[in-house]
Parts: C-alpha cells; structure tokens; sequence
C-alpha cells in the first residue's frame, strides 16, 4: 500500500481505479510501413473513432455549455471529412509510405501554417482547429490521450485541471480528484463541492504510476491510500456504509420545509458554477439558485463570451430552474481568479486590487454584454442579477445607469426583457456591511460572501497558506457584521441570503436564524445536510 | 454554366458550422462547384479551403455551378447561403 498526502478541499469518500491524466506531449517519429495500403486504412478507423467521439461530446456539451458553444465539436467532425485534409494524408501514407501518426502530424502543421499565415484573427483560430482535431486522431491512433475521457468509474488524477478539460468529462463516472497542484479554490476544488465528491490538492508524490491503480481517497485526513491493504480497505468501507445510511436518511428530507421546531422558516438554495450544475439542485431539493457564478463562461473560452453565448447559458439555467428563483452573480474575477485574454496587470496586493464589480465598472463594454444576456434571458425565468465587491453607494449608482443604458438599447433593438428581474449586490467588504443602511435603500436584496468578508474584515490573505491558524472563520467582528446588515437590510423590508462557505456551517445555522437570515445558499450536496439542521432547532428554547 | 453573387450579412461572416453544413450539401451534387473572393477560389465541397478565404461581413462572393445538374445545384445554393448567412 502506497500512502499520499494531500489537502482535502471536498468532504467524502471514494474508492475506485485511478485515471492519471498525462498531459505529456505524445512525440511523433517518422517510420516506414510495409503496406501503406493497411496504413491509410488505420487512419481511416482512428479518423471515424475521433468524429464518433466528437459527435457525443457534442450532445454532452449541448446540455453542460449549450448549443452555441458546443458548436466547435460538431464543426470538428466536419473538419476531419475535409477532403483536401484527408487526401494530403492520404497522399503521404500512400506516396511516401509513412505513418499515419506522422502523415496526420504533417498535414497538420501544413495546414496550421497556411492558416496562421493568413493574419486574421479568425483563420488563427482555425489552425487552433486543425492541431485539434489531428491531435484527437494520433491520440487514438497511439493510445495516448491528452484529451480528459474516462468510460468507467473513475478517481481522475492529474497535476490540475482546466475548466475546459473538465467540461467533456462525463461527470457520472467520476468518483475523485486528486492533484498534485491546485488550491483550495480552483476549479477542481469547487467542481467536487458542487457534486459532492472528495477532492484532494497539493498531493505530494503524485505521478503516472498511479494510473489503473485501485485507490481510496479520505478527504478528512487528505490521505490517498494506492492499492490500500486489507485493513484500510476493511476501515474505509465501514466509514462508507455509514456515510451512504447518512445520505439516505438526508435524501428522505427531500419534499420536507426548511422550518424550524419552532416554525421559523428559511429559504435553502444551492450554489452552482455552470448549467451542468442544475440536476443537482434538483437532486438535492434545493428552493432555487443562491448563487450562479457566472465565470465559467469566461474561464472556459479563449475569447470575451459573446452575448448570444452567455444568453443561451442564463436562459438554459433558467428554464430548467422551471420559475424558482435563479441569482446570477456578474463576473467575478480578478484576484486569484485571473483570464489570460483579459491582460489584467500583475498586482502587488491582488485582493485589494482590480478585481469584480471594479473591472467591470472600468471596462462597461464587457459588463454591457453581460448585462444584456441576462436581461435578454429573463423572460424564461425567475432571475435575479447580483453585483460582486461593492464597498460604496456610488457604484451602485453607477450601476444603476448601465443597467438603464442597457434597457434602452434592448427597447431600441426590440428585444424583450422582464420587469421584474430583482437587483441586489454582495457583501463581501466591511464596508459595504457597516453603509448596509445606506444601500438597502438603493437595491432589492443582499448576499453575503463570506469568504472574502472573512478576508477583508481579518485583513488575511486567504490564498496564503502561512495564515491558516489566523483566519477564523468563526470570528464574532464577521459575525457581527453579518448582524448589523441583517437589521439595516430587514429595516427597509429587503431580503438578505448568505452563499459563502459559512452557509453550509451548520455549527452557525442557529446563529443566522436568530439574526433573521432569510436565505442560505451552499453547495447543492450541502442542502439536505442544511434542511436537517434547521429542522432540529427551536428558538425558542436555549 | 451558373454564375450569381452573394453579399454575406451574417456579422459572423461565413462561420463555421454553417459553412461545414454547406460542404457537406454541395458534396450532394454532380456539378463542379467554385466560391470566389476576390482573386481566390475555392471548391465548394472542401471546408478549409473555403475557410481559407475568410469571408466578412458585407464581402461579396461569386458561386459557379458546372454540370448536369447545375440548375438545381444553383438554387440549392442560393436559398442555403439567403437562409444562413
């Protein structure tokens, strides 16, 4: 038994075969072949393996990034029947008896390279296309993969995923993660708490010989146990068969109200990061979306999200929410979430710096497009709109006359929206908590980040691992923070939900319902874990 | 022989998917099939090579049909290219 440590950034357990995600660069020799006509047939079965898999990418990716996006792997397919692709493969097997690896490789960067040279930023993309889809044959004609597909039950390893390697993983199969880099929150960590599955960081050690290897991942001590002996394996499936009566008991919740025994009810939404995310708030039985982090859409392209594509994302969530309520956060990025194609600058003091609502005030193009999918997208819906890192009336105000600007053109365009989207916006700095008088006039709801109030109020950096035992989370100058907003926010009859990781707290459930919280939004595996504790307080008793 | 001209409306010029769905139709074909921008031609029935001549937005683009079936090719064509692009 091989033991690997790790963080635990997702509770749970798994056991399972590893899947070690090699990004190593297949390399490419120039060989002979005997039968060239056997070679270019090699090429044609990995060429209609490769559109075969594309093809259900594509139906996998309608439903996690819509159609619009999911576009590029039905026009892949079409790429590889190109004819003058095909023949200049051809032409090489056949005429130079070459490989097929080699021949694809070749035509490839013939191809690339016309395309590159053509100094048009559209026709780049297209040598992007051409490397893909040559990529994808070589991966099955040399069975070494550098796209992310697993086909049963799997622990999936690897130094750290991307968004876009995680959104062609078919999510059914996927048991764990486990990276040997990462942090607490990248998109690997916040992925598994969406599903509800374990998920470990920085594991020391971590290399291809796991790969196919039985494994058990035990987030609470953030050990991977590589073929785990007799003992471990005996412990581990004890502590599952408790862990799965847990979950049965919770799943019986589902249906039931978030009220306490005293009869104080609180609304229990979900947290998600992406359309894929929704049959999970189903699942769970969550009352609606707290929190739709609307970054993926940004972290997943290679280029500013047109407006049509993010429509069809909010209107996608929207639908299938059937007219639950659906809070959608505007970007939120800067700080440690950073886009290449953005060309923020490098930052001294990143937390305090050019990040959220404030990259969005200074570029209102990019906001405007944003804005106007989502008001384009609410007559399919439930929606209301939140606003990230407000410190200040003035920005709201700000705001306020974009979100005019923006109703005007969508008139003038005879586009249809709804009146009755709510606005609301974060709390996320002491500022805006201790001015929550002020700005409780000005909007319809509130949210409280808790993490980056926790970050701000402490003056703790929590990206920095030195300050662990510094940051506490239960800290009473949060909590009384949290407190204060409640009161101004209720004095003006507005609403006010928490989606931070304090949420799922349930330590502090009690807390938030005495200070008059109306709404708690946690990660969809969290919900029915909420719903329980709530319904086992009264109070009205100690 | 057939000869018309097409001005793209599309902001998104003559994009990807439609263009594939467009190749993968003139392959129905018997007659020879051409797109033309500018001093650049390319046959119909092969995608990057009419990728390749990047048409924008407001470009104009002449079709040729050549064949037995020109005619109908033809209007094939021009419906497809009104309806997409």
């Amino acid at each position: 038994m091989l033991t690997l440590k790790g963080q635990g950034v997702s509770k749970g357990l798994a056991i399972g075969k590893v899947f070690y995600f090699d990004r190593t660069p297949v390399e490419i020799v120039r060989r002979e072949v005997e039968d060239p006509t056997a070679e270019f047939a090699r090429f044609e079965a990995a060429k209609a393996s490769a559109i075969d898999e594309l093809a259900a990418l594509y139906e996998r990716a309608v439903n996690t990034i819509g159609e619009k996006d999911a576009e590029i792997f039905s026009v892949h397919q079409m790429m590889l029947e190109d004819l003058d692709y095909c023949e200049s493969i051809q032409g090489m097997i056949e005429g130079e008896s070459v490989n097929a690896e080699f021949a694809v490789d070749a035509t490839a960067e013939l191809f690339a390279g016309m395309f590159a040279s053509l100094d048009d930023p559209v026709m780049k993309a297209r040598a992007t296309d051409v490397r893909d889809i040559s990529r994808r044959v070589i991966g099955i004609l040399t069975g070494k993969r550098d796209t992310l597909i697993i086909t049963e039950p799997s622990i999936v390893a690897a130094d750290d995923l991307t968004p876009s390697e995680t959104v062609t993983l078919d999510r059914s199969l996927l048991l764990g993660i486990v990276t040997s880099g990462g942090s607490a929150n990248s998109h690997t960590a916040i992925l598994s708490r969406t599903m509800g599955i374990p998920a470990l960081i920085s594991v020391q050690g971590l290399d291809e010989t796991v790969h196919g290897r039985q494994a058990i991942i035990d987030s609470a001590t953030g050990a991977l146990y590589v073929e785990p002996d007799e003992e471990t394996q005996t412990a581990f499936h004890a502590r599952l068969e408790e862990f799965e009566r847990q979950q049965i008991l919770l799943h019986g919740l589902v249906g039931q109200d978030n009220v306490t025994l005293d009869g104080r009810r609180i609304d229990v939404f979900a947290n998600i990061g992406s359309p894929a995310d929704v049959p999970l708030v189903h699942k769970n039985d969550a009352g609606g979306v707290g929190l739709f982090r609307s970054e993926f859409l940004y972290l997943e392209s290679t280029d500013y999200p047109t407006e049509e594509s993010q429509y069809q994302a909010y209107k996608t969530v929207l639908e299938q929410m059937q007219g639950k309520k659906v809070v959608i956060r505007t970007l939120d990025i800067g700080a440690d979430k950073q886009i290449g194609y953005f060309n923020l600058p490098k930052e001294e003091n990143p937390a305090l710096g050019f990040r959220a609502i404030r990259i969005c005030l200074s570029r209102p193009e990019v906001f405007k497009t944003q804005l106007r999918a989502l008001l384009r997208a609410s007559v399919h819906g439930k929606l209301a709109v939140m606003f990230p890192m407000i410190t200040s009336k003035s920005e709201v105000d700000e705001i306020k006359s974009i979100v005019a600007e923006v109703k005007d053109e969508l008139k003038a365009r005879g586009q249809a929206y709804s009146e009755d989207v709510e606005f609301g916006i974060m709390i996320e700095t002491p500022a805006a908590a201790v001015i929550s008088d002020v700005l409780a006039k000005e909007v319809d709801f509130f949210s409280v980040g808790t993490n980056d109030l926790t970050q701000y109020t402490l003056a703790a950096d929590r990206q920095n691992a030195n300050l662990d035992r510094f940051i506490d989370t239960h800290h009473e100058a949060v909590l009384r923070l949290i407190e204060l907003a409640a009161k101004n926010i209720h004095a003006q009859g507005k609403w006010i939900g928490i989606c931070g990781e304090l949420g799922a707290d349930t330590s502090l459930t009690r807390r938030f319902l005495e200070m008059g919280i109306d709404e708690l939004s946690v990660s969809p595996s969290k919900v029915l874990e909420v719903r329980n504790m709530v319904r086992h307080i009264d109070l009205s008793k100690n | 022989m057939i000869q018309f001209d097409f001005t793209v409306t599309d902001p998104d010029g003559l994009h990807a998917r439609p263009a594939g769905q467009l190749v993968k139709e003139a392959q129905q074909f018997k007659s020879s099939l051409s797109i033309t921008k500018g001093e650049k031609t390319a046959d119909l029935r092969r995608l990057f090579a009419v990728m390749g001549l990047a048409v924008k937005q407001n470009e104009t683009v002449t079709i040729k049909a050549e064949g037995e079936d020109e005619q109908e090719a033809a209007a094939f064509i021009q419906k497809f290219l009104s309806d997409n692009f």
